[in-house]
């Protein structure tokens, strides 16, 4: 069952077309590589996802919501981690993974477990402002998971980890795949993300085409 | 979000230990400017008074701002799927309760340095809170539209201050009625900073998930 359908989409940024008819098709469970040199508009296709981000033209569907009616209605089953980490300087760790899970209408528990699965357990009590650029990075990744959402997407996800915060990642988001999550990163990184990715895809220059990568034997079945 | 809104103040205390101080140093100076021993400083208190927390109430909504635009805490809340409505009632809810305390310390201030005999404090009390919805309401509608600009300080008070001034006119007048002892006068005044403060909280629950949109 296809959870993103994008077609001819045009995204206007200024006077950029960052998006120049882009084409997507993106099924349940799947983890789908974004891959392309920079600006070639993996961030904006993302956010077309999300919903930040309008169109000029074409269509976009995501989770069953049609995005020229409404941008807002899915917004509740995604999380989108971008460049920032969307947390409050002064509130502590627990307390942003809360607010965050409770937005999304989750419950508490889930943003412990994700405190407990991103290793943060030992400073749940420490102000977001407080924090490490890498610790604030698997933060902003526990509070994506906190929403426990349908659809996952991620922009540079691996930037700032450490190398066990990398395989940490990387397990949970298999993991969250096999939950029947689906998860679109879009990365410079390509062969840890090929790793985990079952599909490929090239962004470039405001269009998408087929990577050549094709996920090992079971793994698209993941 | 009111909740939220509040941890975040009661930790960083940008109001209390910046805003506060701004507030009370403005009736002091006006104090100084106008001669304290001149009789005319009681009888245009309640005007000085509501101008400095007008003043005030800008830096607290700028902070309101501010919190959202951190670490893109602003596309956060878009994303959250929370209700535009809720967010809006949310954030006045939580400006308001940091202005009237603001104003609980102003009003003191203000009794002691203008050397004011104190009466009416129902109407007081009253026109207080209603003048105090309206003003974070306002602010609170204002600043969320210039939340998106690069001059979004100076665009607020620019925004906010002439939508403001029936609030200015009406606590004003409602406090110098109160203080006289003749509360009566004053009601009329307090109706309109009612009618105030509701029409800007319905407008804004209406219209803040799309303002926060096209920000």
């Amino acid at each position: 069952m296809a959870i993103v359908t994008v077609r001819s989409a045009v995204c206007v940024l200024g006077q950029f077309p960052a998006l120049a008819g882009a084409d997507l098709t993106v099924d349940a469970g799947e983890i789908l590589l974004l891959a392309g040199p920079n600006g070639a508009g993996k961030t904006t296709l993302l956010r077309l996802l999300a919903g930040l981000v309008p169109l000029r033209s074409g269509s976009a569907s995501v989770l069953g919501v049609d995005l020229t009616v409404d941008c807002r209605a899915h917004r509740r089953r995604l999380s989108l981690i971008g460049h920032e980490t969307f947390c409050y300087d002064d509130l502590t760790v627990i307390e942003n993974l809360r607010f965050a899970a409770r937005a999304a209408g989750a419950r508490d528990e889930a943003a412990n477990f994700a405190a407990t699965r991103f290793g943060l357990g030992a400073i749940a009590d420490v102000r977001h402002a407080r924090l490490s650029a890498g610790q604030r990075r698997r933060l902003a990744l526990a509070a994506a998971l906190a929403r426990e959402p349908e659809l996952l997407l991620l922009d540079e996800p691996h930037a700032g980890l450490d190398a066990q915060g990398r395989d940490l990642l990387d397990s949970i988001l298999v993991a969250a795949s096999a939950d029947g999550v689906t998860v679109l990163v879009a990365s410079h990184e390509l062969d840890r993300a090929r790793s985990l990715a079952t599909r490929e895809v090239i962004v470039e220059q405001g269009v998408v085409r087929a990577g050549q990568f094709v996920a090992p034997a079971g793994r698209a079945a993941l | 979000m009111c909740a939220k809104d509040l941890r975040i103040e009661l930790r960083a205390r940008v109001v209390m230990a910046q805003v506060l101080p701004f507030g009370v140093l403005v009736l002091i100076l006006f104090a100084f400017t106008l001669d304290p021993n001149s009789a005319i400083l009681p009888r245009i208190a309640p005007g000085l008074f509501w101008i400095t927390v007008l003043l005030s109430s800008i830096l607290a909504v700028g902070r309101s701002i501010a919190v959202e635009a951190e670490h893109g805490a602003r596309d956060a809340l878009r994303l959250s799927g929370m209700d535009g409505g809720a967010i809006f009632l949310g954030k006045v809810a939580a400006v308001v309760v940091q202005l009237l305390a603001l104003e609980l310390v102003l009003i003191v201030a203000t009794f002691m340095l203008y050397s004011i005999d104190v009466r009416g404090l129902e109407v007081l009390v009253i026109a207080a809170i209603s003048a105090t919805i309206g003003i974070a309401s306002t602010g609170t509608v204002y600043g969320v539209l210039a939340s998106g600009a690069k001059v979004r300080e100076t665009l607020v008070p620019l925004l906010v201050l002439p939508i403001c001034a029936p609030v200015l006119l009406g606590a004003t007048k409602a406090f110098e009625s109160a203080l006289a002892g003749r509360s009566g006068e004053a009601w009329p005044w307090v109706q309109l900073l009612g009618a105030f403060g509701a029409l800007y909280l319905t407008v804004g629950f209406i219209a803040y998930g799309t303002l926060m949109e096209e920000a």
